[in-house]
């Protein structure tokens, strides 16, 4: 009787812990799901979607190991069998994704982050979401491959084109611009990376 | 523009918080190779800066509320069924 009731009560607590660490995560997913779909409610739904999905499966969740990294592979497949239902969005997601890889309602957003934006829907998905997941979501090769679904060394080699194709489009100035200099956004990308180093 | 400068200059913030993650170089090959490729690992720090920049924008955002709400509700439903 006794245990009967401590394993009522352990699933209680356990919620909770699980809860705070996911409320913790809902900015991550958010960027995550921005990267992955351009158009912000988009991406917003999307990381709704993977929160509930989240919370619906955490008793198959082991605490103590990687939330993280187990939130983004759910919230990677949601977006893929979303996909896979109506191939249509998939053109409209990469329009959007041109248009907005982040939000756009910021007037302080430095000129070359719209460059890097475009650079990056111009990359092969798998490409966008390794060099994502790796260059910018904190990520260790490990936990990109079990989050993509593929062996280690593929996500390296991913990151490592994506990040050469990227130089490629900044440098060359291969993206759609109205009639600027090419190698412009290379420029500012290095200003401004100048500017943030001395500030952080 | 004086890249070599800017190379040099860079390289403090490439310790701190550029590609550590990602391509952890033995500091024996910081030894003076050509300025080129200096130049060329600057570009590919320069666009890792960004690229973490342009993900935390969307990080440092408030959440919507819709977020917690949902949450609230589906462990209301939980306890409920508890």
């Amino acid at each position: 009787m006794n245990q009967a009731q401590q394993a009522n009560a352990s699933p209680g607590s356990d919620d909770e812990a699980f809860k705070r660490e996911l409320v913790q995560l809902i900015p991550h997913l958010r960027a995550f799901a921005r990267t992955l779909c351009g158009d912000p409610a988009a991406a917003d739904d999307l990381a709704q979607d993977a929160m509930m999905k989240a919370w619906d499966a955490r008793a198959s969740f082991q605490m103590g190991t990687n939330m993280k990294a187990w939130t983004f592979m759910i919230l990677r497949n949601q977006f893929y069998s979303e996909k896979r239902r109506s191939w249509r969005q998939s053109q409209l997601d990469q329009e959007a994704a041109e248009r907005t890889l982040v939000a756009v309602d910021n007037p302080e957003a430095p000129v070359a982050l719209d460059e890097l934006r475009q650079g990056l829907a111009m990359l092969p998905p798998e490409q966008r979401e390794a060099l994502i997941l790796v260059g910018a979501g904190g990520f260790a090769y490990e936990e990109a491959a079990e989050i993509c679904g593929c062996a280690v060394g593929t996500v390296k080699s991913r990151v490592s084109r994506a990040r050469r194709a990227l130089h490629a489009i900044l440098e060359g100035g291969a993206y759609d611009r109205d009639g600027e200099p090419a190698g412009d956004a290379m420029r500012s990308i290095l200003a401004d990376a100048e500017r943030l180093s001395t500030v952080r | 523009m004086s890249d070599g400068e800017n190379a040099k200059r860079g390289r403090p913030s490439r310790e701190r918080h550029a590609d550590d993650m990602i391509e952890q170089k033995p500091s024996g090959e910081r030894r003076k190779s050509s300025v080129a490729l200096d130049e060329a690992r600057l570009r590919q720090q320069a666009i890792g800066v960004r690229l973490r920049q342009m993900f935390d924008q969307v990080v440092n955002e408030d959440v919507p509320e819709e977020f917690l709400d949902i949450l609230r509700r589906a462990d209301s439903r939980s306890s409920e069924k508890g």
